[in-house]
């Protein structure tokens, strides 16, 4: 039924269709916060949703879709942020903080491990311990 | 000593960013990225005549605000009392877009609520309305001579915001020559 239905719709509406949905999950409905476009119920979700079509099928690329709707909503609309330079915090403290949980395990472990090694008693060392300890019998 | 008392810092540091970050201003609103753009070229049709096709030519030579609206719109019954202050004062012409809204329902609405436009785009399938970066209704622009969108507000416009910061951002933008 379902391989019929596409065959229907002939090859190109379908590759179309596949190509709408990927850019529609990488598109934010801004109207509620956390969902893409295609998952949404939102009439306003339902409405970009058509727009997508509609603009990929008078020939935009997938990017050029994303960025028409990133002109108009800014980076907000897009659900993956990009790389740039407001966003390095969040793309990166994550590396940053794991480094320097890394750098201070092994500094802390280092520190315990000498503490351990205490250099044994010299000759000396030894002799005036005992003196210490005899003297008090 | 200060050993003793990191952690307390620590959590202190956090303390104060995430309630930081709770007071800030609603998440919910957007930053406009339509700000100091032109206005988006579109072509629809007028509310009361279906023939009449309204494009962004509307805008030029003379400041307006545009506002966004639907008669399914609850806050913007609550905000019509002020756009018809405003649409009374003359002090800059409204252009209504009545979104996602059947004809009917939106000529029933003005007609028993009053119609403070002087001119209403219909909006049906919101190709103004994402053309402007639109989330909800009500929310209104001011466009500047040169028909460049110079200011948003999301939201209903309250007598307070008109006094206090439309108008005079009206004021503003008529002293502007044209360029």
């Amino acid at each position: 039924m379902f391989a019929l239905t596409v065959l229907a719709q002939g090859p190109n509406e379908a590759e179309l269709e596949a190509r709408a949905k990927d850019v529609g999950h990488m598109l934010r409905c801004v109207v509620c916060q956390n969902q893409s476009i295609e998952e949404s119920d939102a009439s306003l979700a339902e409405d970009m949703r058509r727009l997508v079509r509609s603009r990929l099928k008078n020939g935009d690329t997938d990017a050029e879709v994303i960025d028409f709707m990133r002109e108009r909503y800014g980076d907000y609309v897009l659900l993956k942020p990009p790389v740039q330079r407001n966003t390095y915090i969040l793309w990166f403290a994550p590396f940053g903080i794991a480094l320097l949980g890394g750098v201070w395990f092994v500094v802390s472990a280092r520190r315990k491990h000498t503490a351990e090694t205490v250099a044994p008693l010299s000759e000396d060392e030894r002799q005036i311990l005992d003196g210490i300890l005899h003297s008090k019998e | 000593m200060i050993r003793r008392f990191a952690p307390l810092l620590v959590f202190a540091g956090l303390l104060a960013a995430f309630g930081f970050g709770l007071m800030r201003d609603d998440p919910r609103i957007l930053e406009s990225a339509m700000i100091d753009k032109p206005m988006p070229a579109f072509s629809l049709p007028s509310l009361y005549e279906p023939d009449v096709m309204l494009t962004e030519a509307l805008f030029k030579g003379q400041v307006s605000l545009l506002n966004i609206f639907g008669s399914w719109c609850v806050a913007c019954v609550q905000e019509h009392p002020t756009l018809m202050e405003i649409s009374k004062s003359g002090a800059v012409p409204i252009i209504g877009v009545d979104w996602r809204d059947t004809r009917e329902a939106g000529m029933r609405w003005l007609e028993r609520y009053q119609d403070p436009y002087d001119q209403v785009i219909f909006d049906e399938g919101s190709l103004l309305a994402i053309d402007l970066g639109i989330t909800g209704a009500p929310e209104s622009f001011l466009i500047g001579k040169d028909g460049r969108i110079r200011y948003k507000h999301v939201g209903i416009i309250t007598p307070k915001l008109w006094r206090e910061e439309i108008k005079p951002l009206v004021d503003m933008l008529n002293a502007e020559t044209e360029s």
